[in-house]
């Protein structure tokens, strides 16, 4: 089996914070991670550990002090500003413990909102592709309603679908159903799966539940800063990945 | 969504409406301070423009007069032989030298519309018992009228057109209880006389000027005056009252003679009516800038409680750059729909006063007009105002860093 090609790749990546002061402090002591197109991985590990660190530095929302770091094969450290905003809007997708969707705008009009930003006018085109991602979240009859009038494990999966809207490379989760009953949380991420069966994205998914972890393909620990283990996880659902 | 909407314009209008009860507070604010202004400046600029109109009704923009007369010493071989006092010479009523040049040379000023020749000098107005002291003004009614509207100004009678004829002021015509077909006698100091039948009365709703001038031809002026065939001013009638300074000065270059504008013999009233405008500039200012107080104090706000929301748009791919005018729209929107409503609070306020201030006699106090461009110039300068008051807080909002906005 020919490897797929890598969607994320890390090399000595180190993130320091308070530089130059007293309080100076490295919270990643050089990571080395490569995820592959179409993996299903779980980044677990103590609080405090650098995951949501490492998130940030994956998602581009952040910059590595030492390190080198690429997505979909271009290196972001060589990046303006604008382009790393473009090459976020258009290779990350992110879900996040909490929805943060935008309570203005209805279920639908939040999923458009990333194709919004980037092409700039509204269009059918758009509209229809948030329509087909809110179908696959389950949530077709709520696609008018207005973000705050959805329940919780609803929000979640429209900002899933949000997520998806760019057709990303990379999905980032961080705690995706953190805020979540069991049953929402099993809903949401049975999509997740779905998504990463059928379209091939690959996900990089936070989480302190065990059980979810289990539930993924690889599992990467983090602890100090550091990875302690990384391994496939042969007890994940048969066929996927 | 409007498909012909930008993202930025979208978003802005659906944070504006999901912060409904501030953005109406802030365009009510803002309404009512453009409606004050709008109000304010209608009625200082109707003020203005009526004070100047009724000035001008009896009053020529320009004046020509002969120059002053100076005393001129002899002067003597030896320096110093010059007397150190010389006492200025009195005024004597003369002629402007060849004022019909002049006149011609004037009139073909492009700036000049008409020009009338004027003899006038002090003199007493007598019927019966009764004596009063009258400024005695010889026109030619022809040219006259073009200059100063003494015809529409006439409640009786008729213009002066023979060399018996005489018109009178509606306080002089009282004062003397001579009405149009009565006959009175003007004199001057050096004795001339003459026995004049009134014809017509004028009011220019100035009672100086309706008691003491007095209007007959321009031949029996000269007569009485003895100045014969001379006048002692010209009337200037300019296209624009504002340029006249400028206007007297190229005449006064061209011709020698002294020309005085009314904006320098007025120049108190051009004080007060500067004195005016500043106030009211002063006023739009600080109208302004408590609505964009306002506003960016509306904005900051709603930029500190969006800032989560900011950042995953951030995170989402949205640019700085779209973030900021996201912010920017909505200042300027709250500018321009407050001003709107403002300008139609202003435009009440205005009907309102154009039904209360009224004279005994129903007619308005004074014209107000209500200048399109007055409107939109509020209008341009509230949207202006608005956008510059949504800089800093738009700033903020696209400076955030969507990784500590998100975590917050």
């Amino acid at each position: 089996m020919a490897e797929a090609p890598e969607t994320l790749r890390l090399e000595g990546v180190r993130k320091s914070y308070g530089i130059g002061t007293p309080a100076e402090l490295e919270v990643l002591h050089g990571i080395d991670l490569s995820l592959r197109k179409g993996e299903f991985a779980a980044l677990i590990g103590p609080s405090g550990g650098g995951k949501s660190t490492l998130l940030n530095l994956v998602g581009l929302l952040d910059r590595p002090t030492a390190g080198r770091l690429f997505v979909t094969g271009r290196e972001a450290g060589v990046l303006g500003d604008v382009e790393l905003t473009r090459l976020r809007g258009h290779n990350i997708g992110f879900v996040f413990q909490y929805h943060y969707l935008l309570p203005a705008f209805t279920a639908v009009e939040n999923v458009m909102m990333p194709i919004l930003a980037t092409r700039g006018h509204p269009d059918d085109a758009m509209r229809e592709r948030a329509e087909l991602l809110l179908d696959k979240v389950g949530l077709t009859p709520w696609r008018d309603h207005m973000a705050n009038d959805l329940s919780g494990g609803q929000q979640q999966r429209v900002a899933m679908a949000r997520a998806l809207a760019m057709d990303p490379a990379l999905v980032l989760a961080d705690e995706p159903t953190g805020n979540l009953d069991t049953k929402s949380a099993d809903g949401v991420f049975d999509v997740l799966r779905e998504v990463n069966r059928t379209s091939g994205t690959t996900f990089l998914i936070v989480t302190h539940d065990p059980r979810l972890a289990q539930r993924c393909d690889r599992i990467i620990q983090l602890v100090d800063g550091n990875i302690v283990s990384d391994q496939p996880n042969s007890a994940s659902q048969p066929g996927s990945g | 969504m409007n498909r012909f909407l930008p993202f930025e314009v979208i978003a802005a209008f659906r944070f504006m409406r999901e912060g409904m009860a501030q953005t109406t507070l802030i365009i009510t604010g803002v309404a009512l301070g453009v409606g004050v202004i709008v109000f304010m400046s209608a009625l200082v600029a109707g003020l203005q423009s009526n004070i100047i109109r009724r000035t001008l009704n009896y009053m020529a923009p320009i004046v020509i007069v002969p120059p002053d007369q100076v005393a001129r010493p002899q002067r003597g071989d030896e320096v110093g032989a010059l007397a150190a006092n010389v006492q200025p010479r009195s005024q004597q009523l003369r002629s402007i030298d060849q004022w019909q040049k002049v006149r011609a040379q004037v009139g073909r000023l492009p700036s000049v519309v008409a020009v009338t020749p004027v003899v006038s000098g002090p003199g007493f107005a007598l019927r019966g018992d009764a004596n009063k002291a009258v400024t005695i003004t010889g026109i030619e009614p022809e040219t006259y009228v073009r200059v100063i509207g003494l015809e529409e100004k006439l409640v009786a009678g008729r213009l002066p057109a023979g060399a018996s004829d005489i018109v009178i002021g509606i306080e002089l015509s009282k004062d003397l209880g001579a009405g149009v077909g009565d006959k009175l006698r003007l004199t001057t100091a050096s004795g001339a006389a003459e026995t004049l039948n009134v014809v017509g009365l004028f009011d220019f709703g100035n009672k100086g000027v309706n008691e003491r001038t007095v209007y007959i031809g321009l031949r029996v002026a000269q007569n009485l005056l003895n100045l014969t065939g001379g006048v002692s001013s010209l009337e200037v009638k300019v296209h624009e009252p504002f340029a006249a300074e400028t206007i007297a000065q190229t005449i006064h270059s061209e011709t020698g003679l002294q020309a005085d504008s009314w904006i320098r013999t007025n120049a108190q009233f051009f004080t007060a009516m500067a004195a005016q405008s500043l106030s009211n500039t002063v006023i739009r200012f600080f109208v302004g800038l408590t609505a964009a107080l306002g506003i960016a104090s509306v904005l900051v706000v709603s930029v500190v409680q969006k800032s989560k929301e900011i950042g995953i748009l951030r995170a989402m791919g949205t640019s700085r750059e779209q973030v900021l005018r996201v912010f920017l729209v909505q200042g300027g929107v709250m500018g321009l729909v407050g001003s709107v409503f403002g300008c139609v609070l202003g435009w009440l306020f205005l009907l309102a006063w154009r039904s209360v201030a009224l004279n005994a006699d129903g007619t308005p106090l004074f014209i107000i007009v209500m200048e399109p461009e007055l409107f939109a110039s509020a209008a341009a300068g509230a949207t202006l105002v608005g956008i510059l008051a949504a800089v800093v807080p738009a700033r903020n909002a696209a400076r955030l860093d969507p990784a500590v906005a998100i975590r917050g």
